[in-house]
């Protein structure tokens, strides 16, 4: 049985888009090494209904890393210290009893606050529904090998693909930049002949969805791969650059 | 076309990244001439390839100076639209930021971009100011072209002083800071650099910021102790 210890937790508090927001501090006695960070708040949360307060807001859904709903800033980085997590796979064991905690939002104007921990991400599908797709046949399915991909295109169409939308990219980036997500896609479909027939005018649409949508530019701190919880390299955004490059200076769609 | 490449996010970095390596290029060009003054002891050397540079490269040299200008300017305006824009992208900051470390590049060398080209820019006015349209001496008739400008003697004299003796290297060793970060962003604003070899040219990167600090130092070091 793991012993219990006290966590102090500095939490974000914002009960609307419109209201404004305070830091709360609160303490919880009874966490133990083994909860996640998001069981943590869940206990919190118990604790602050007893008393008959507000429980705190935050997003969650698979609590396993792979559908990308979670996203706090934990003590100045965006899903916490450990690399290639999400939050919902970020272990108390990684604290020790009598820390203080300080948790706070994804904040970006392109992601308007919702309450408390949540914020509103919709501008991501607005950047996949302004390119983010490939064509497909009508009529019966393909044969499987039809078309031929190179072993290391498919595996970095892969690594590629492996974005699960989080955001932690624009929290992290200091001019709250979405490249690395618009990039991944960009670069995944760049990588595969499927994505080839609109590929001048998926990238173009994106880069300008992207932009309309209030993030920032990319100053190439690399923070974004830093926290990324799937490690996605900065590569992408090369790759979105020279996409980009090549649409723009064809002139074509 | 070109205006929309202004406005793009990714037209933005093509364009600061191209005019930061011209403009990088332009320094390391501007360096290696300065060492001409070590060439003799009487300035000579110094004096022939200014007059050259002034005198007998016609209308290239207007040509040079006009579109250094427009590099200056372009790099500059683009790069201040960029930390204009941080702030409208996240009005509020956070209570806590702090970097993850590991493939982050972000150091003070990023975070400082603005500041750093700036104070270089400012730099560059006042220096154009105390040089170019500084006091003009007549220089010892020398062979082949007579009479020219003693710029020797004006760099001589202003680095003796304490502001130009410190002022100077203070502003190079900026100069390297901006360069640790500016080198590499470049190449990865023009998609040119592939994973496997960040590393290598953020190195090369960081190797040309130190160097060219160091180039520009030995010259005013050289005056200001009176080695030369
Ligand atoms: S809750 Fe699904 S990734 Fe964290």
């Amino acid at each position: 049985m793991a012993h219990s210890m006290r966590i102090n937790l500095k939490i974000w508090r914002q009960a609307g888009p419109d209201a404004p927001g305070r830091f709360e501090t609160y303490a919880v006695e009874e966490a133990n090494p083994h909860m996640s960070f998001l069981e943590l708040l869940d206990v919190l949360n118990e604790q602050l209904i007893k008393e008959g307060k507000e429980p705190v807001e935050f997003d969650h859904d698979c609590r396993e890393g792979i559908c990308g709903s979670c996203g706090l800033v934990v003590n100045g980085v965006a899903h916490g210290p450990q690399k290639r997590t999400a939050v919902c796979q970020l272990h108390m064991r990684h604290y020790g009893d009598g820390d203080t905690i300080v948790v706070e939002p994804w904040r970006a104007t392109a992601f308007p606050l919702i309450r408390d921990l949540v914020v509103d991400r919709s501008a991501f599908d607005r950047i996949m529904a302004a390119g983010g797709y490939v064509s497909v046949s009508t009529g019966n399915a393909p044969d499987a090998n039809a078309v031929l991909i190179s072993k290391v295109d498919a595996e970095l169409a892969m690594d590629y693909a492996s974005c699960i939308g989080c955001g932690a990219s624009v929290a992290a980036c200091p001019n709250a930049s979405a490249s690395l997500f618009t990039a991944a896609k960009v670069a995944q479909f760049a990588h595969l002949p499927q994505g080839h027939p609109e590929r001048r005018r998926r990238v173009r649409s994106m880069v300008e969805t992207m932009e309309a949508e209030g993030f920032g530019d990319c100053s190439n701190h690399a923070e974004c791969e830093a926290v990324c919880p799937k490690g996605i390299s900065i590569s992408a955004i090369a790759t979105m650059r020279r996409e980009y490059m090549k649409a723009v200076l064809s002139g074509s769609d | 076309m070109l205006t929309k490449l202004y406005h793009s996010p990714v037209g933005k970095k093509v364009v600061t990244g191209i005019t930061g390596i011209a403009l990088t290029l332009f320094v390391l060009v501007h360096m290696t001439g300065n060492l001409a003054f070590f060439a003799d002891e009487t300035g000579e050397a110094y004096n022939r390839y200014s007059h050259f540079l002034t005198h007998q490269l016609g209308l290239l040299f207007y040509a040079i100076e006009i579109v250094l200008l427009l590099i200056f300017l372009l790099h500059l305006s683009i790069g201040v639209n960029i930390w204009l824009g941080k702030r409208r992208a996240r009005p509020r900051p956070y209570d806590t930021y702090r970097t993850a470390g590991g493939p982050s590049r972000q150091t003070v060398s990023s975070r400082s971009m603005v500041l750093t080209g700036v104070i270089v820019l400012a730099f560059t006015v006042w220096h154009l100011v105390s040089f170019k349209y500084g006091t003009y001496y007549d220089s010892p008739p020398y062979d082949g072209v007579g009479v020219i400008r003693d710029i020797a003697l004006l760099v001589r004299e202003r680095f003796a002083t304490p502001l130009y003796g410190i002022g100077y290297p203070a502003v190079m060793l900026l100069l390297a800071v901006h360069l640790r970060h500016g080198v590499w962003s470049a190449f990865q604003s023009l998609g040119a650099v592939r994973p496997a070899a960040t590393p290598a040219v953020y190195g090369a990167g960081t190797l040309v910021g130190i160097a060219i600090g160091i180039g520009f130092l030995v010259l005013p070091l050289a005056i200001f102790f009176q080695f030369v």
